[in-house]
């Protein structure tokens, strides 16, 4: 029996002590500063907005941790001191380890903009952010306008949650167009009306250059870049992306990068030492994935992959087909397989969006082959086993548009499009699809 | 907009005010000849009734209805009391002394109330119903963009669970339900206010489950109308809606009272046996087998429905056909009970609380039943030495009026909307069961997208932990889904969705989600 210590309760964290509890009675510790029980980081917004409560956001019951003989330990590690295989916590006592799981997630990225550490200034990642924010920011009269820095998927959340209280939102955006360094766009501009119908001040093409202060040290205002605009707030979120949390390992000896440098295998250069999650960085990407992917379900992923290697038997990260969703106020996301924002050479793009400009679906394939490379959909659900088994058979376009309503996933007696979807890309390429009925055999695989 | 709403809940509770102050606000006046033709009427021939009730109530004014209750219902029981010591049986008022004051009540209430029906119709059902729309309705506008507007429902004391709001509410629906169950005599007046329409439909006056029944459609279409606004983006739950609307004032409702004007049994043909618990009771049997061809109809419908249709249709769709599209007690509590839905509890422990429960009731039921038609057949009053009446009383009692009404809606502000289904029906127990074993129907997880967030869990009513299923991504059955859909609304990435489809790989309990290594799939997974 060995003592796995697990740096960090998020999803990668708590996955992996979860099948290592699966499969070996293993000694099992995770280590948190944050919070003593594990909760979604993704549902933190929906308690500042009323819709649950932060007890709801926690997936197991509190005597979950206990029954399964997983401990739990409330503290903040200082240093690893991988040579006597021990902790330092900022107490000063210690734990050893007989193998450590660095799972310590992000931290909000800050590039040093003057005034980034005044009050009233904050991320949105930690429960923390959230308790922050309830305070400078409980309603409109406390807090007349809050500014939000950076437009990513953090960055709208942020703004949906604070227009739940009618609190007004500047949204400066780096970018020309919202996400649009990820999204093709349309999609892109689709969301930019959409953040406009919620009232949201978006400021395209705008930079932070300082925020100004008080005469307490908390934030009173904003300066942009480009105009030199001030604009007087009493909240600022800054939103700019995530960064591997792992400044604590600067001297343990482990190899970092931006985040810790791990293999395939998920192992550190040193012996017993994981990495996984948001903070660890593949030496070699996979795939055409980022070497670095803060994105819940490849924590879980890594997760139920290293527990195998820690309980003997070495199991290499070999994530799946890419695939991602995201709720971008009132417009639901999904993506399968890649669409990038700008077509790469081999590729050919249909895209068909909704008379209402709220729903639609952008496929990318290839060129030559045919072959089905991505979909993008707003407002339309998808099903993510018919894309996966359509990108591992590595079938064509004109098969995904045949299918689409086995492929699609929307709740019962909503109306569907895929008529006017399959003749749209027949008339822009002149082919004669059919689209088939939905048919269970097909969606459960009964024949193969 | 705001100011429109906050109007429409001055006026809301304005009518409220009005219908509660309606209670305090008639007199009696029981005359000695409309006395004299009252109990010839009834054949009442215990004297030591009649002369009390004289002495304390005929031709006097009695202006509290309190007062009136407890004057003729201590006078029926100590008449009865004295009957029985001496053996005189055929002097003892076998009524409810309640139902028998009520009776009374009913047809001596005098004031302004019994004068101005229509008047007192506007001030407590037109006002309620205008000031609530009022409310509702600029939330069109008001919510914004279509899609999911549950913003600051656990920061509003009247949706948070245990508020004084909520506890509020709770006094205020228990009180109605035990008046409405035990005191019918006390709310004499509410029933005036709907005389006129019980008289234009069946011909008779109201009595109070006419009133019950009124109400009961009015609450569930204004409360539509809350539905309709809050997801008119998603049209399963508008369909829903409509559908419980349509079977509650259609079916339990409107054909009901026109039958009993064509002279016919009252009849609920969408209620169905375990859940209309008295349906093989005597008086039912032999009231259906005296209605001749119709009575038998009715007789075997009943029969068949729980027999041959509930179990099929639960096949092909799960309960969720009865149990949200159909039934009055899910109508109630989908529409009036809507804003509650996140109080139901999601613990395991509250889990192991509903299947005992729940089956116990079941179990009851059906013991009562074979009880009853074991005494029906074989004509004597007794099984295994226990009263067949008995045993017929405490179940209408803790089931039927404080299972079902007092605890089943009176508990929506504290519980959630589902304490009845949940906990107590027996019918949704006996569908739970076909259900889980032998059904198409299921919520499908997607894949590997669950983000495990948790508004699936929090929103569902009877208190699945939802979540506990997508975040493994395994598809959802359990005997207690009643299919509305909700979670599956809520989701914020398009994990959940109802479906009906073969049953191979319904149930499919995985360790390792979608999206991972195939080959590390096909290990763990394989079973």
């Amino acid at each position: 029996m060995e003592h796995i210590v697990i740096i960090g309760n998020g999803i990668s964290g708590v996955t992996t002590a979860r099948h290592i509890r699966k499969l070996s009675n293993h000694k099992i510790t995770i280590i948190s500063a944050e919070t003593e029980f594990f909760f979604s980081r993704t549902a933190l917004m929906y308690v500042y907005m009323g819709h649950l409560k932060f007890e709801h956001t926690q997936p197991y019951e509190n005597w979950f941790w206990k029954k399964n003989n997983i401990e739990l330990k409330q503290a903040f590690v200082e240093k690893v001191n991988s040579e006597e295989k021990q902790l330092v916590f900022s107490n000063g006592e210690t734990m050893n380890y007989d193998k450590l799981v660095i799972a310590t997630g992000s931290k909000p990225n800050k590039f040093g903009w003057p005034g980034q550490d005044l009050e009233a200034v904050m991320g949105m990642y930690h429960k923390q952010d959230l308790e922050n924010l309830e305070k400078y920011a409980p309603n409109n009269k406390i807090c007349k306008r809050a500014v939000i820095v950076g437009g990513g998927l953090i960055g709208i959340e942020m703004a949906e949650m604070l227009r739940s209280r009618d609190i007004p939102v500047t949204f400066l955006v780096r970018e020309s167009s919202f996400w649009n360094g990820v999204l093709p766009a349309e999609e892109s501009e689709m969301i930019n009306r959409h953040i406009k119908e919620h009232h949201i001040d978006l400021r395209l093409n705008c930079n932070l250059k300082e925020i100004l202060s008080d005469e307490n040290g908390k934030a009173r205002a904003i300066i942009i870049a480009e105009t030199s605009e001030e604009i007087p707030c009493d909240v600022v979120g800054l939103t700019a992306g995530v960064s591997p949390n792992i400044s604590f390992l600067k001297d343990s000896g482990i190899e970092l990068g931006r985040g810790v440098k791990v293999n395939h295998f998920l192992e550190t250069n040193l012996k017993d030492i994981y990495a996984i999650g948001d903070c660890a960085e593949q030496h070699e990407a996979i795939d055409e994935r980022r070497p670095i992917e803060a994105v819940w379900y490849t924590g879980r992923m890594m997760g139920e992959t290293l527990a195998q290697t820690i309980c003997g038997n070495r199991t290499e990260y070999k994530p799946g087909h890419w695939f991602n969703s995201a709720k971008f106020l009132d417009l639901e996301y999904q993506t399968y397989g890649w669409v990038w924002a700008q077509p790469k050479e081999n590729e050919a793009r249909f895209y068909w969006e909704h008379s209402d400009g709220k729903k639609c679906i952008h496929i990318n394939y290839d060129k030559n082959t045919h072959e089905f490379i991505g979909i993008n959909t707003f407002g339309i659900r998808m099903r993510h086993e018919f894309f996966d088994r359509t990108l591992n058979n590595k079938q064509s376009v004109e098969y995904v548009l045949e299918h689409l309503a086995d492929a699609n996933f929307d709740p019962e007696f909503y109306k569907l499009h895929e008529k006017e979807i399959v003749s749209k890309f027949n008339k822009e390429n002149n082919t004669n699809i059919q689209l088939k009925k939905k048919s269970w055999t097909r969606i459960f695989n009964l024949q193969a | 907009m705001k100011a429109i709403q906050k109007i429409g809940l001055g006026i809301f509770l304005v009518g409220l005010g009005v219908f509660i102050s309606l209670i305090f606000l008639g007199s009696y006046k029981v005359t000695s000849t409309g006395f004299e033709k009252f109990i010839a009427d009834k054949g009442i021939k215990s004297e030591l009734f009649i002369n009390q009730i004289k002495k304390t109530v005929v031709d006097k004014e009695i202006t509290n209805p309190f007062e009136f209750s407890s004057k003729v219902t201590s006078a029926l029981n100590s008449a009865n009391e004295t009957h029985k010591k001496n053996s005189e049986w055929e002097k003892v008022i076998w009524d409810k002394p309640h139902s028998f004051s009520y009776q009374l009540a009913k047809e001596f209430g005098a004031g302004i109330v019994k004068e101005n029906k229509g008047l007192f119709w506007w001030l407590t059902f037109g006002l309620g119903i205008i000031g609530a729309l009022l409310f509702i309705i600029p939330n069109v506008i008001l919510l914004g963009p279509k899609g999911i507007k549950n913003n600051g429902i656990f920061h509003s004391v009247a949706t948070n669970g245990r508020s004084w709001l909520g506890w509020l509410v709770f006094v205020f629906l228990v009180s109605f339900y035990l008046l409405l169950y035990f005191a019918p005599d006390i709310i004499v007046n509410w029933t005036y206010v709907v005389d006129p329409i019980s008289q234009s439909l069946s011909g008779g006056l109201a009595s109070q489950w006419f009133l019950y029944g009124f109400l009961y459609c009015s609450v569930m279409t204004v409360m539509a109308v809350r539905m309709y606004i809050k997801y008119r983006h998603n049209k399963y739950q508008i369909l829903r809606t409509t559908s419980v609307l349509f079977f509650q004032i259609v079916f339990a409702f409107l054909i009901p009272e026109i039958l009993v004007r064509f002279e016919k049994p009252w009849y609920d043909f969408k209620n169905a046996f375990p859940l209309d618990y008295d349906f093989f009771f005597k008086w039912n049997l032999d009231e259906l087998l005296a209605s001749g061809g119709f009575g038998l109809f009715i007789l075997i419908w009943g029969i068949v429905l729980t027999l041959v249709i509930v179990p099929i249709m639960v096949y092909f769709f799960g309960k969720r056909w009865y149990c949200s599209w159909v039934c009055g007690c899910g109508g109630l509590a989908e529409t009036l009970g809507d804003p509650y839905r996140q109080l139901s509890n999601k613990s395991l422990k509250s889990w192991k609380f509903e299947r005992w429960i729940i089956h116990s009731v079941l179990i009851f039921a059906l013991i009562m039943t074979g009880f009853t038609l074991y005494a029906y057949f074989s004509g004597s009053q007794e099984v295994l030495g226990i009263k067949v009446q008995t045993i017929q009383d405490i179940y209408g009692f803790l089931i039927g009026a404080i299972f079902a009404g007092v605890i089943g809606t009176g508990f929506y502000p504290i519980f959630g909307n589902r304490v009845w289904c949940r906990f107590g029906c027996p019918l949704a127990a006996y569908m739970g069961i076909v259900q889980r074993f032998k059904s198409r129907f299921r919520i499908t997880t997607n894949g590997g997208q669950c983000i495990s967030c948790g508004n699936c869990s929090t929103y569902c009513e009877q208190g699945i932990d939802v979540r506990a299923y997508a975040q493994k991504g395994e598809n959802i059955v359990r005997a207690s889904c009643v299919g509305c859909g909700i979670c599956s609304a809520v989701c914020p990435r398009g994990v959940l969705k109802l479906e009906n489809g073969p049953e191979n790989g319904r149930i499919n309990p995985n360790d390792i989600l979608l999206g991972n290594d195939v080959d590390l799939m096909a290990l763990i997974n394989k079973k």
